[in-house]
């Protein structure tokens, strides 16, 4: 019972995070497309956590070395991702006066 | 699955709870680039959250094993960070692929750590991470292995192929009823990966450099869904929600990019678009019209309204730069210029964008297909650089052509379009465009950069 529970509970976060992800991502400016995909990028690397668990628990030496390996390539979205989404967004620049937003 | 909520457990809940907020506001205030560094702030203070949160877990004792991971995949990471921004589309496909790697071991390890004691239900969702997650971990590296060329950019098609890729996607989804059915039969596992990694580089032989964009942001839809269905396996509400996010992202990117090119995901996929060049080749040679570099400058220089349309070919040439001076020193004599975006310009979504701000051209003068195309008739001087498809009007009026219907740049209607190009040799997708041979397009043949630099000297602007 519990876990067919658990089931549904994770189904309703499923699908109303995938309506947040819509609503928010269908504002995004096309202009901000490249650097929006290496930001979803870096926060999908999140997956580490279920990584660290798998070093961290050391159940078996599989699991140690999947789970190692895991690490290593989430850690690294997580840093080039959110490093190169800087870079990306610190060249957007206007020829409109700083303090002004954007029109419309 | 504990019993007690103790209070360790409370505390790192809250901890998720409260990164999942943080990676929502990140997106949102991604909407505007005034807001979107914000965006990284939230991004990188949920991630630091919940990393801690999870080191704060009971049951772990190998610190400094995780340790070690985590230094290393910084090591790593840098210099992913730092490449060149013309490398951004390659750089985006291998981070698709290490994400999905991370999620495919997880799925992997978790599925050797629960068999044969597993639900139904948990060995479905499991099944759908790892087929998801190892077709996306081939499939990108094929395509960054494509934009980086060292895999040849030309569709690879054979007879049967779909065929073929069906088949071996059907065997790998009864691998995973048979073990859905029957997790004991743990010895089938290692076939399902490989079929779905082996399935990920047959999706991508087939695939065009044109399709880039539209292909690049299925992966990422892929990559966050496999992570979703991770979140799942292992409870993880975090997990569920950074991986709709990501998915639903890359779902709405890859929308807008198949409706950009009108055509369907399936068609992408399955289509092989670029298999047409070897009819369209041989056409007749018609008479086209040149100019030289001081002919370009002297009719911009007496244009009032001036759009540049940068496509694949300005990336290629690394001719940004450059198009940055032309814009300053037109600007500086008063003529108006903006450029017109078309969202599938370049290898990926956006693309276009980051290469001109990199140049440091003004955000604001970046301007969307729909907003910028009703302005051509009135503008005197259209410059293509490096685009070829995007502004191809057999695209309005030729029910023949293989890319009607798909929605271009209207250079055309401009009073004279110019067309920087190497040689009169058909695009990526191997179609002939009628724009150059009307009477009001000047072909100007040459490298991009070298090209736009003669221009910008003739103007008396450059450095040169």
């Amino acid at each position: 019972m519990n876990s067919s529970s658990n089931l549904i509970n994770a189904l309703f976060i499923f699908v109303l995070a995938g309506f947040i992800g819509f609503e928010v991502i269908r504002r995004v400016s096309p202009l901000l497309h490249t650097p929006l995909m290496s930001l979803t990028n870096a926060l999908d690397a999140i997956a580490v956590v279920g990584a660290i668990v798998l070093v961290g628990e050391h159940k078996s030496e599989l699991a140690t070395i999947f789970g190692f390996i895991a690490v290593v390539a989430a850690t690294s979205n997580i840093v080039g991702g959110f490093f190169i989404t800087d870079r990306m967004l610190k060249m957007f620049k206007s020829s409109r006066p700083a303090t002004k937003p954007v029109a419309k | 699955m504990t019993p007690e909520f103790a209070g360790g457990q409370v505390v790192i809940e809250i901890l998720y709870l409260i990164a999942s907020v943080l990676f929502i506001l990140s997106l949102k205030w991604m909407s505007s680039p005034t807001t979107a560094r914000h965006g990284i702030w939230a991004g990188e203070a949920g991630m630091l959250l919940a990393i801690i949160g999870t080191l704060l877990r009971q049951g772990l004792h190998d610190y400094h094993l995780i340790a070690i991971a985590l230094v290393l995949g910084t090591i790593i990471g840098v210099p992913l960070g730092r490449v060149a921004m013309t490398a951004v589309p390659q750089r985006t496909a291998l981070s698709h692929a290490f994400g999905a790697l991370c999620v495919t071991l997880v799925g992997s390890a978790e599925f050797y750590l629960r068999t044969p004691d597993i639900s139904r239900f948990m060995m479905s969702v499991l099944s759908v991470e790892v087929i998801l997650g190892g077709l996306t971990v081939t499939g990108s590296l094929m395509a960054a292995g494509k934009l980086q060329e060292i895999l040849p950019q030309r569709p690879l098609t054979y007879k049967g192929q779909n065929f073929v890729n069906f088949l071996l996607l059907a065997i790998a989804l009864a691998i995973a009823v048979t073990l859905v059915l029957n997790p004991g039969q743990r010895s089938l596992f290692p076939f399902m990966i490989l079929l779905a990694l082996t399935f990920g580089v047959l999706l991508i032989i087939p695939i065009g450099g044109a399709d880039m964009p539209t292909v690049i942001s299925l992966l990422n839809a892929y990559a966050g869904l496999s992570a979703s269905a991770m979140g799942f396996v292992l409870d993880s509400k975090l997990l569920i929600i950074a991986g709709a996010l990501d998915g639903s992202s890359g779902l709405i990117l890859s929308i807008i990019m198949s409706k950009a090119m009108n055509r369907s995901f399936t068609n992408v996929l399955f289509g092989a678009f670029g298999q047409v060049q070897t009819s369209a080749a041989g056409a007749e040679v018609r008479p086209v019209r040149s100019a030289t570099p001081e002919e370009a400058a002297a009719i911009l220089s007496a244009a009032n309204r001036v759009i540049i349309v940068p496509g694949y070919g300005m990336a290629v040439a690394q001719a940004q730069h450059k198009v940055r001076e032309l814009y300053d020193s037109l600007t500086k004599r008063g003529v108006d210029v903006r450029f017109a975006i078309h969202p599938v310009a370049g290898r990926m979504p956006g693309h276009m964008n980051v290469l001109l701000a990199e140049a440091d051209i003004p955000y604001d003068r970046l301007v969307e297909m729909d907003e910028i195309n009703g302005d051509f008739p009135q503008t005197d001087v259209a410059l293509v650089i490096g685009a070829n498809d995007v502004t191809n009007p057999a695209a309005r009026s030729d029910t023949t052509s293989p890319i009607y219907g798909m929605p271009i740049l209207d250079v055309d209607k401009a009073h004279t379009a110019m067309v920087i190009k190497r040689s009169m040799n058909p695009g990526f997708a191997g179609i002939d465009n009628p724009l150059y041979y009307l009477d009001n397009t000047l072909m100007l043949f040459g490298d991009a950069k070298a090209f736009v630099g003669n221009i910008v000297r003739e103007l008396g602007g450059g450095h040169a």
